[in-house]
């Protein structure tokens, strides 16, 4: 049998599936509490609504907290080796490029011990969704810091306060040329909702970096994100042709300054001066992700970059195709025979 | 046989004398920007063509174009090419072509007393010499008395045939070795006609350049003929072979075209998730310009990606395999445990180099069979086999896939830089009378248990977009037959025995061990891998001189043949010739307590026949 000859996956008239449907039969087993339980909801909720079937999922995932992702999943699943989720994915996607592949990876497995995957995989393109559950710590091995831990935050390991500079994961996707890069957070559910469904939508690399909450080692560090009272003074959600407006009383707007993003009072500006978000700028998505790292500006969240560009598993079947075109179908006797042979006779 | 003969020339004739020989060992050497290799596979490619039976060596430096005229860039390629029957590059060349004095002074030592030596004499120059660490030309402090030297102004004579036809000096010298291979072409009675098809396919393009090279090949040849300092010509009879069609082919030429054939046999899309890295590479090349064979190629960004992407294409149901080198196999030992524990087919190729760390990158060595066998954490058994000659790498990809298969298991596939490098003739199988290794995928969703087995302790392979056979695997352990996560005592004692009786169980499915030799020896060779073809030269000098010795070459070393234990303890004595300390004889004490001496080379070097025929008989004496 041949696994290219299937029918794709997003097929019409099938019987849509129900979020139960792709919850399995195991006993979740992270923390009660923990910022994954709402992840796993809104991943089980959302596919259902773009038509897959369940043997035409498969989840793919490193070494953390986040890993055991795919043993939740009524779906093909695949719990691999720390760091290295995305290069079993890359094959799998290569060789089964029907399937929708989804890989559960956290700020450790992604960007320390498979950083050189990550940037890979995304320069490459394949077509991949990437959830990258960012809690700034490693869970698993119990509270050391991770390379999204804040400089001076104190862990296991940096009882005087980390001496790292962190990395931004948006702007190492970007840097590395992922084709989609998002941002959502664990407690917003219909936002995450939605963002794992662009993902999806997304042909070629999507990076979802999902900010979650370990209520075990790094409590609360999303909460002035997340929580009702400061969210809406410390966030900005982004969405493509729209003005950047945020705040309590959606008084508050980002304004261009040059290359600067700033932050303006809408009693002073109109909307029309703002900033309206294009996520098929490049250089919008890198100015959006520095906001990030940026004293005084809100966190920004949602789409930040969607372009089309080729995508690694097409070319190599088209290049196949092509070849098969070419010299036609390969066959042993002829492949043997390649080159100079000769005939000895019988002696 | 001597016969004299006319060869003409043009201006007029001279009289050499044919003298038939059994067989030739030549070595071209010369700065690793002077095409040696390329001389030395056209001499090989015209010489397969002739008929004889024929094995090579390229020896190369790590460096790409070391600086030129030193003695690390020295470059060389051995060919062996005979009447019969033969197994290895030669002991001693019959006939050295050094382009220069680095070249010379790096293989003066290994040509056989009064075999001949052609050199550039343009090229000793007083600059070369001092590179080489010559105080004194050697073409004139009597030091080459014992050799038959020709002392041939290669570059002059290159420069006068090459006037005029408006190429650059710099491209001029380039044909030197051209002319070279046409004098050896003359010096050894082959024809020049296949390499002249060659040149002009390769060089179509380029129609200045061919014609240059021609004129090389041509002036060589004719030089052969013409000057009064070559009084002989030789002749090597085509081989006794079996009747067939044959091809020239290198090791890793073979594994690349064997992986093809066990994806065909498999019915099953092929993969190789690879990373760059001597001398494995060829096979990436190879395999990757046959995409037509539905082959999928991956350059990956590191090793460890390599075998991980291998990985996930075996779970979406490809033939996978992803080849390496000592180093990288290091890398890729973790991967290689999860491959265990998913228990999916895979096939690890590690054409070994010397070690340890980046040691010797050019060098063939066979020290990473403790590496392939035991090299990774936990009890994490797996097969592994090796080849045992160039050609022989073809049937070894189709077995160790043929295993992976049958058995849902990764395999190490061992050859090395020798083997992979070398060259032999390839009689070439028919594809309708190879074996079918396909196994069929698990479809039915009412008895699919992720961990449940068959006879062969195989458990199913059920692949992604099968309906109802959703399951997860992993590296952590898995519940026996259900496949969950299951972290209980007896379980995790239940399937490491298991995964331990699988790989036993390979013992089922592979040739008893043979033997070659004496039915009544008590005196053995024993080997694996590389070493097959001295070992074999060697064993056959020992009987031709009336010993009693038998070969024992051991293809399967994890698990060993079932009458392994059985064949050996036949003998009072073994001697095991190995490129690495002794590592197959540490494996078969601790395995049957059964002794034996150690013949150990880590010179970066394959054994030459006669090193293992010196140690045979000392060892015989000492019965």
């Amino acid at each position: 049998m041949s696994t290219e000859d299937k029918t794709m996956t997003k097929e019409t008239g099938a019987p849509q599936l129900t979020a139960k449907d792709l919850a399995s039969d195991q006993d979740v087993r992270w923390c009660p509490g923990c910022g994954d339980y709402s992840i796993l909801a809104q991943v089980q909720r959302s596919l259902p609504s773009l038509g897959y079937k369940k043997e035409d999922l498969a989840f793919v995932s490193g070494i953390g907290c986040s890993s055991r992702f795919p043993y939740y999943m009524n779906t093909y699943g695949f719990h691999g080796i720390h760091g290295r989720a995305l290069a079993i994915a890359s094959g799998l996607k290569a060789a089964h490029p029907n399937l929708s592949v989804w890989v559960a990876t956290g700020d450790g497995d992604c960007l320390s011990i498979g950083g050189n995957h990550f940037i890979h995989a995304a320069r490459k393109n394949f077509d991949l969704n990437v959830m990258m559950f960012d809690n700034q710590i490693y869970g698993l091995t119990k509270g050391q810091y991770s390379p999204t831990s804040l400089y001076g935050q104190k862990t296991k390991s940096t009882p005087l306060g980390s001496i790292d500079h962190p990395f931004n994961p948006l702007l190492v996707a970007l840097g590395a040329e992922a084709s989609f890069v998002a941002r959502s957070m664990d407690r917003d559910m219909k936002h995450l909702a939605s963002t794992v469904v662009r993902a999806a939508e997304h042909h070629g690399f999507s990076f979802i970096d999902i900010l979650q909450n370990c209520n075990i080692f790094n409590d609360g560090a999303f909460f002035l994100y997340t929580e009702k009272e400061t969210k809406p003074d410390n966030t900005v959600f982004i969405e493509h042709g729209k003005p950047l407006v945020f705040g309590k009383d959606n008084n508050k707007g980002i304004k261009l300054d040059g290359f600067r993003p700033k932050v303006v009072s809408l009693e002073d500006y109109s909307v029309n001066d703002l900033l309206v978000h294009d996520e098929k700028s490049k250089e919008l998505a890198f100015i959006l992700a520095h906001m990030t790292d940026m004293p005084g500006y809100p966190m920004p969240l949602g789409v930040f970059l969607d372009i089309e560009r080729p995508v690694l598993e097409d070319d190599m079947k088209k290049q196949i195709d092509k070849a098969i075109e070419k010299s036609g179908r390969g066959d042993l006797n002829s492949l043997f025979r390649e080159g100079n042979t000769w005939e000895i006779t019988g002696n | 046989m001597h016969t004299t003969i006319e060869t003409a020339d043009g201006k007029g004739k001279k009289l050499v004398d044919l003298i038939e020989l059994d067989e030739v060992t030549v070595r071209f050497a010369g700065d690793s920007g002077d095409g040696m290799q390329l001389t030395g596979s056209q001499f090989t490619s015209t010489t397969a063509l002739m008929g004889n039976d024929l094995s090579t060596l390229p020896d190369y430096p790590a460096e790409i174009r070391a600086p030129a005229g030193t003695l690390y860039g020295v470059s060389g390629f051995q060919l062996h090419f005979s009447n019969k029957d033969i197994h290895t590059p030669g002991d001693k060349p019959d006939m050295l072509v050094a382009m220069n004095p680095a070249a010379l002074k790096v293989n003066i030592k290994d040509v056989r007393e009064g075999g001949a030596i052609i050199v550039n004499t343009d090229a000793f120059d007083a600059k070369n010499l001092k590179l080489a660490k010559y105080a004194v030309s050697p073409l004139e402090d009597g030091s080459l008395r014992g050799y038959k030297l020709f002392e041939v102004p290669i570059t002059k004579m290159v420069t006068t045939a090459l006037e005029g036809i408006g190429l650059s000096m710099k491209e001029i010298t380039r044909s030197k070795n051209f002319f070279a291979l046409g004098l050896c072409y003359w010096m050894y009675n082959r024809p020049m006609e296949p390499t002249l098809a060659w040149i002009k396919e390769k060089f179509g393009k380029n129609p200045m350049i061919a014609e240059g090279n021609e004129r090389a090949l041509r002036a060589g040849y004719n030089y052969g003929d013409t000057t009064e300092i070559f009084t002989s010509r030789f002749e090597v009879k085509p081989a006794k072979l079996p009747a067939g069609t044959y091809r020239n082919v290198t090791g890793n030429e073979a594994t690349a075209i064997g992986i093809l054939a066990a994806c065909e046999l498999a019915k099953l899309p092929g993969f190789l998730g690879s990373y760059p890295i001597t001398p494995a590479s060829e096979i990436l090349h190879e395999l990757s310009s046959h995409k037509n064979f539905n082959f999928r190629t991956f350059q990956a960004e590191d090793e460890i990606a390599g075998i991980c992407s291998a990985i996930g294409a075996a779970f979406g149901g490809s033939l996978a395999f992803t080849n390496t080198s000592g180093p990288g196999m290091a890398l890729k030992q973790e991967a290689i445990g999860l491959a265990i524990m998913i228990e999916l087919p895979l096939v690890i190729v590690n054409v070994q180099r010397g070690g340890p760390s980046t040691g010797l990158p050019t060098k063939p060595e066979q020290s990473d069979l403790f590496q392939a066998i035991l090299g990774r954490n936990g009890e994490s058994p797996l097969p592994v086999i090796a080849a045992s000659s160039p050609a022989n790498c073809f049937w070894m990809a189709i077995e160790a896939a043929r295993i992976a298969l049958k058995h849902m298991t990764p395999v190490v596939l061992l050859t090395d830089g020798y083997l992979g490098n070398g060259s032999e003739p390839w009689l070439l199988p028919k594809a309708e009378n190879l074996p079918d290794i396909s196994i069929p995928f698990a479809t039915d969703p009412e008895t699919y248990k992720p961990y449940s087995r068959n006879e062969h302790l195989a458990r199913p392979w059920a692949v992604p977009g099968t309906p109802g056979l959703e399951h997860r695997i992993g590296g952590l352990e898995k519940k026996h037959i259900d496949g969950t996560v299951n972290y209980e005592p007896g379980n995790h004692q239940f399937m490491t025995d298991m995964r331990a009786a699988k790989v036993k169980k390979v013992q089922d499915s592979i040739p008893e061990q043979d033997i070659f030799g004496s039915e009544d020896a008590e005196f053995a060779l024993v080997g694996w891998g590389g070493t097959y073809g001295a070992i074999r030269a060697a064993t056959e000098r020992l009987l031709a001189a009336g010993k009693k010795v038998a070969h024992v070459h051991i293809k399967y070393l994890n698990p060993f043949p079932k009458n392994l234990e059985q064949v050996l303890r036949r003998y009072k004595k073994l001697l095991i010739p190995e490129n690495n300390l002794g590592q197959l004889a540490f494996l078969l004490r601790a395995n049957y307590m059964i002794d034996s001496e150690t013949l150990a080379k880590v010179q970066g070097l394959p054994f030459v026949p006669s090193e293992i025929e010196v140690a045979a008989l000392k060892s015989l004496e000492s019965m």
